[in-house]
């Protein structure tokens, strides 16, 4: 399974802007690359990442080819409450990561 | 003819047959220095260096038993946290059954030959990749310890041979940029001085992880030379003379490099 790295804050105070970072390992094979053989190297990426707060969306994202290998997304919520925040990325040929983390807020 | 003519014209001759001169130990800068913030930030924190991925694929890979022996690194070198803490820092190194210095790829691939007794991983494969950034990290701060002493010397000096010579159809070498014009700037990048502190790194246009020597390949082939294959013995030479160039310097590994 794709490795992924998440940066949630373990503590913030109640009203924060607090910084949520993600890295995600992914080839993003876009496609259009024609490998040894002459054949097209068929399209492999990861085309959408959705993060929730206590299970409401917060961020969402389509992703396309142009987009680098292993995403990087960095993004700013306000801390409302204690809870898990999830990220889901999904993409070509049945790719499917989640993660959690959870955050205090006091 | 007065002195001040005599230094002009010794001045003036010893500027027209100038070769590499070596940077003074204290002028140099690794990589890092020549990068932007963005770049920098993304190699200090380890949530953002992609190079971590593989450093968390190698841990897995330490703990996994391998081979026909079916033992893994770990159940000859136990927690990597201690026992290969400062080895990256002094790799290569000299290897007396070989007679020559191997580097750290080569001294995993022959742990596997001989250990485990399993094939060994291709050079640039995502395994060695992931294993030496692991082995790497370990020593991540720590001064390069590149041993000079009688049985290396030769392959040192070897290595700084190949990094003096003029190559490829471009006629260069190694050092017209990396001694004689670091710090100017080619194709709008800065030259940066060339020393290897950071291997396997992540490098943003390779979008992967990479080897010194994949980027001595580039390096090569930009010279418009022919490459060596990867882990011919001109290469580890070259290995060698570039950690022992940058004694002293941190490990970065897994660096982050545009």
């Amino acid at each position: 399974m794709a490795r992924a790295l998440i940066n949630v804050p373990a503590k913030a105070k109640r009203g924060e802007i607090i910084e949520i970072k993600t890295l995600i390992q992914h080839e993003m094979e876009t496609g259009f690359r024609v490998g040894t053989n002459g054949q097209v190297i068929p399209r492999d990426i990861i085309t959408d990442f959705i993060c929730k707060y206590n299970g409401e969306e917060i961020f969402r994202a389509e992703l396309h080819p142009a987009i680098s290998a292993n995403p990087f997304f960095t993004f700013f919520t306000v801390a409302t409450e204690s809870g898990t925040i999830s990220f889901e990325w999904s993409g070509d040929n049945g790719f499917a990561v989640s993660e959690t983390a959870t955050i205090t807020v006091e | 003819m007065s002195w001040a003519a005599v230094v002009a014209l010794v001045g003036v001759a010893a500027g027209a047959t100038a070769i590499a001169a070596e940077i003074p130990l204290s002028e140099r800068k690794s990589g890092y220095d020549f990068m932007g913030p963005d770049t920098r930030t993304m190699q200090d924190d380890d949530t953002t260096n992609p190079g971590m991925l593989w450093v968390l694929d190698g841990e897995a890979l330490w703990k996994r038993k391998a081979g026909t022996a079916n033992k893994s690194c770990a159940d000859c070198h136990g927690d990597a946290g201690t026992s290969m803490k400062g080895v990256a820092a002094r790799y290569p190194a000299f290897d007396a059954g070989r007679g020559r210095p191997i580097d750290l790829e080569q001294r995993v691939n022959i742990c596997r030959a001989d250990r485990q007794q399993a094939t060994p991983l291709p050079f640039e494969g995502k395994e060695l990749l992931a294993l030496t950034a692991y082995i790497g990290r370990q020593s991540r701060g720590m001064p390069i310890e590149t041993v000079n002493d009688e049985r290396t010397k030769p392959f040192i000096e070897a290595g700084r041979d190949l990094f003096n010579r003029r190559q490829g159809q471009l006629n260069l070498s190694c050092a017209q940029c990396h001694d004689d014009n670091w710090g100017q700037k080619l194709a709008g990048a800065p030259v940066p001085q060339g020393h290897a502190t950071g291997y396997p790194l992540y490098r943003l246009e390779w979008q992967s992880l990479g080897s010194l020597q994949r980027r001595l390949r580039n390096c090569i082939v930009g010279m418009r030379a022919e490459p060596y294959a990867f882990g011919a013995p001109e290469y580890v030479d070259l290995e060698l003379y570039l950690m022992w160039r940058a004694r002293g310097m941190k490990v970065e590994t897994p660096a982050v490099r545009p």
